[in-house]
């Protein structure tokens, strides 16, 4: 009798024995967790690898400051209920000079807060290898990124220095000071994500759900008022509307799209029925075509 | 990612709950750009309406800006990915696209055709359950179909879809199609395929891909699409040996102690007798864990943890197999490699060797042969350069678990690492082992290396010289011989006069021969240092690999490496043997410091500058450090 695994347990199974290869040959391994739903995903899968054991690696939030306070209140909760190590880290010399994205704009904070932030943070640590939830069906650029991806010691991506990865063998040798990405979820998609999520009733933040919430709008795109740092035009008022967001990140560089869709299945339902694609509401993605492979070059994750 | 059930409005759950059970079909897709590939895949993902508006919006405005097809869409740009190469227009490299229908997931390699790119399209096969090799109706079977043919079939894939694209170019001819797919047959039928499914399609006008078109009311077949939502995978390896390669021992507390891995092969149940490999050791299945609990059963493909009824030790590493039919141990095989880097792979260089759960180090013995991809032939060769392939003999520094490539893809593959730049540099399927192995053992003599040395008041050691042509190596290893010898201690002088018209006198000077060169150097220093002696070797010794080769051959501080530096400018002007007049003129080739590297060690030992010293003064540096080190004390070793 043959057993047919279905998609969702191949998958689980791949980045499982990813997870299990690092754990096993990187010196001192990170996961990396934005707090949103792939995060979440690999939150879980990485509690499955090592189960009964916990995950033997830590857990790191690198926070821009300016995420969605539920996202802060989540990450907090979530890991503590899965009795995970959780490291926040927040580039403070960024704090100091007052790097926001609406003094000084997306790109500018996006650099200063979140890739340098970064990689200050796996210098810190010294941590040689970090898991991070990038998935290959997100953007053309990422379709050849290797599961395994190697970094040089000033975090750079070589796009043409990149190592054949056949079988489920992967090397993770490296020099003194290089580093490796790994992305445990390269094969999933965003239906694969929301699919496994649905089936092991995976608890992601509220935001996700469409609920009553302030927003403005902005270059045709609605903005969340999240706390009072959010410049309103003079005499501008934040309208109540049912939002959600397909994306979690910074609110200011994260638009919502109007729902009513309060409840998982409603909101599989609605992206399975939608005609635009998932990073639409990113801002950080707006620039040239070409923008993520440069961003990932210069280091950003 | 608009599906197209009625179900997703009407009963979200019941989608979904039907939607998990789905299963998943990973391909490839050979071809070259020219078959239309791209245009191929891209079609797929546009016929199963997985692209959205607004990227059919990016798509259209793309197409008329950089488009081939003129006012048409052109999918070919859905799939081309990195900057740099829509602008050639030629995609280079592996890129993994995702598309599903309601029966699948679908995971496509999308590799190259071109020539040079063996090595892309090995790593996208070597995950694939079919492949899809593209042909153009026009053309037929070329060069490259037999390539790509023969790559799929080195690298395991059973099932192959013979895509007769562009058949709207030959007026949608049948004999077109069955002349393409007799020539195909007859020529890949010794290629092990179980199964060849011939399809007329055209993937710019979208015949035959997802609806059976009426262009072609002659053929009966399936859609392209009905065949890839429907072919079986995965029975054969679930239905084969059970195999668990262990990759981490999961050890939370004192009273828990598992074996977690991904099953290669086969299905196991608690209870069931396993065996542990390379230590034979036998137990019985105790649980199979997981965090949703204890399995009843587990099978090829899933990722376990699995305790056993026995307290037996088990490292990463292993290989747990069923007991009646465990697999081989050996540590020497033949392997088909394929090289995937510009360094040539030379035979005797050593190497890392990674199994899918352990890394061992160990070389290359023989290149016995190497396989023309285009014509199949059989030729001699003495390395391999990027994207070749060829049938070497190799040897591990330690045995490991392990089953034919054939039976086992798991099991049966490895990549090699190059030990200094860390990167993959090949990849291999092991054919079978070697048994001559062991039968050689290391004959165990009364009279060992210690006595021999204690005899002779020394503690024996090889003084590696290396620097370029005209350093002066062999000046000051003839003054260093001659200090110990008036100190009454047993030395050897190795150089290239007295090598090269002797032992080594069939070895010229192309980058492999001076591999073999030195390899069989450092075996006679060997036995000359177990024999007790202060050995000098004197040899350029360009290549850091091989040094390090040497250095792994001795004991611990048997090998001390003497850089003699001299800038090249100062070896040219001293020019002993007139060598870099002629290198210079051209009449010698491969001449270190002009057209063959020197590299330089990074650590060594004793370092000379003979600029700033005499030949006197740097044997005096390197007497010094024997001195110091105990090299000339009598029962320096000691520890008998």
């Amino acid at each position: 009798m043959t057993k047919t695994l279905t998609h969702l347990k191949r998958l689980e199974a791949e980045s499982i024995h990813i997870m299990r290869e690092v754990a096993a040959e990187a010196e001192n391994p990170v996961m990396l967790y934005s707090v949103g739903k792939d995060s979440a995903v690999m939150l879980h899968l990485a509690m499955k690898a090592f189960y009964p054991s916990k995950p033997p690696f830590p857990v790191m939030h690198v926070d821009t400051t300016w995420k969605f306070r539920e996202m802060i209140e989540f990450r907090d909760t979530h890991t503590k209920s899965l009795g995970l190590d959780l490291i926040v880290h927040i580039n403070e010399d960024g704090v100091k000079q007052g790097i926001g994205p609406f003094s000084h704009g997306s790109q500018v904070h996006t650099d200063v807060m979140k890739t340098q932030a970064l990689k200050a943070a796996l210098d810190k640590y010294g941590f040689d290898a970090a898991f991070g939830g990038a998935r290959r069906d997100e953007e053309k650029s990422r379709a050849k990124e290797r599961i395994f991806s190697f970094r040089s010691a000033q975090h750079r991506w070589d796009p043409k220095n990149q190592r054949p990865e056949l079988w489920n063998i992967y090397n993770t040798r490296k020099a003194q000071g290089e580093s490796i990405r790994v992305f445990p979820l390269s094969n999933w998609t965003e239906l694969d994500i929301w699919q496994y999520i649905h089936l092991e009733n995976i608890p992601i933040p509220g935001l996700y759900l469409s609920k009553k919430r302030p927003v403005v709008e902005r270059d045709g795109q609605l903005f969340m008022v999240d706390d009072d740092r959010f410049p309103l035009k003079d005499g501008e008022e934040p309208m109540m509307k049912s939002v959600r967001f397909r994306t979690l990140g910074c609110y200011p560089l994260t638009g919502a799209v109007e729902s009513e869709a309060d409840t998982l299945e409603d909101v599989i339902q609605e992206m399975l029925l939608t005609t635009s694609s998932e990073r639409q509401g990113r801002v950080i993605d707006h620039d040239a075509a070409a923008s993520m492979e440069k961003k990932k070059q210069e280091g950003y994750f | 990612m608009s599906h197209q059930s009625d179900l997703i409005a009407e009963d979200i759950s019941a989608y979904l709950k039907a939607q998990e059970e789905k299963s998943m079909l990973r391909f490839i897709t050979c071809g070259s750009v020219d078959d239309g590939k791209s245009t191929l895949i891209g079609r797929l993902l546009y016929d199963s309406k997985l692209i959205f508006e607004d990227q059919l919006n990016a798509l259209e405005a793309d197409s008329k800006k950089m488009g081939t097809q003129g006012q048409e869409i052109d999918f070919a740009l859905l799939v081309d990915g990195l900057a740099a190469e829509r602008e050639q227009g030629i995609t280079i490299d592996v890129a993994y696209r995702f598309f599903s229908t309601d029966k699948r997931k679908f995971i496509v390699a999308d590799t190259p055709g071109h020539e040079q790119y063996t090595r892309n399209m090995a790593t996208g096969a070597s995950t694939a359950d079919v492949a899809i090799l593209l042909i153009d109706a026009r053309k037929g079977v070329l060069t490259q179909t037999r390539r790509h043919s023969f790559i799929c079939s080195l690298v395991g894939i059973k099932r192959i879809v013979l895509a007769v694209n562009k058949m709207d170019l030959v007026d949608y001819s049948q004999k077109v199609l069955n002349d393409i797919e007799v020539e195909y047959r007859e020529f890949a039928k010794d290629f092990g395929f179980t199964e060849i499914m011939s399809i007329p399609l055209s993937a710019l006008k979208g015949d035959n891909i997802i609806e059976k078109s009426a262009n072609t009311p002659w053929y009966d077949g399936p859609t392209l699409m009905h065949y890839l939502e429907t072919v079986q995978v995965g029975d054969a390896r679930q239905a084969a040996d059970f195999r668990l390669p262990v990759q981490w021992v999961n050890r939370p507390n004192l009273d828990f102690r598992g074996f977690s891995g991904t099953i290669a092969s086969g299905a196991i149940r608690p209870g069931d007798p396993i065996k542990v490999l390379p230590s034979a050791v036998e137990s019985t299945v105790k649980s199979i864990v997981t965090y949703d609990g204890d399995l009843d059963e587990a099978v090829a493909g899933e990722a376990v943890t699995i305790t056993l009824n026995d307290e037996i030790d088990i490292s990463r590493g292993d290989v747990i197999a069923g007991k009646d039919h465990p697999c081989e141990v050996a540590d020497q095989f033949e392997a088909k490699i394929i090289w995937m880097t510009e360094d040539h792979m030379l035979p005797g260089r050593p190497y890392l060797f990674k199994t899918s759960n352990k890394m061992v180090p160990g070389l290359v013995t023989d290149l016995k042969h190497k396989v023309n991809v285009n014509t199949l032939e059989h030729t001699a060769a003495k390395q391999l350069e990027l994207n070749e392939i060829g049938v070497c003999n190799i040897a591990l520094d330690s045995r490991i678990a392990f089953d034919p490539y054939t039976k086992n893809r798991e099991t049966g593959s490895f990549i090699i690492i190059d030990r200094i730049t860390n990167s993959t540099v090949g990849v291999g399927m092991i054919d079978f082992a070697l048994r001559r192995a062991s039968n050689i053992h290391w004959q165990a003599l009364d009279v060992d290396k210690v006595a021999r040395a204690d005899m002779k008041h020394q503690r024996p050691a090889v003084l590696w010289f290396t620097g370029l042509s005209g350093s002066g190596k062999s000046t000051i290893a003839n003054i260093v011989e001659k200090r110990l010898f008036q100190r009454a201690r047993h030395t050897y002088i190795l150089d290239g006069d007295n090598v090269r018209h002797g032992l080594n006198q069939d070895l010229g000077f192309t980058d492999a021969d001076r591999v073999e060169n030195i390899r069989r150097v450092g075996e006679v220093a060997k036995l000359m240092v177990d024999a007790g002696l202060m050995v000098m070797t004197s040899f350029i010794s360009p290549f850091r690999a091989e040094r390090r080769m040497v250095h792994d051959l001795m004991d611990e501080g048997e090998f001390i490496e003497v850089y003699v530096d001299t800038p090249i400018e100062v070896c040219a002007e001293r020019d002993p043997k007139g060598l870099y007049k002629k290198a210079k003129a051209g009449e010698i080739k491969n001449f270190t410091g002009y057209d063959s590297p020197y590299e330089a060690p990074e650590r060594a030992d004793i370092h000379v500058n003979t600029e700033a010293m005499s030949a006197e003064e740097c044997a005096d540096k390197i007497i010094g450090y024997l001195e110091e080190n105990g090299y000339l004390t009598a029962n320096g070793n000691g520890q008998r």
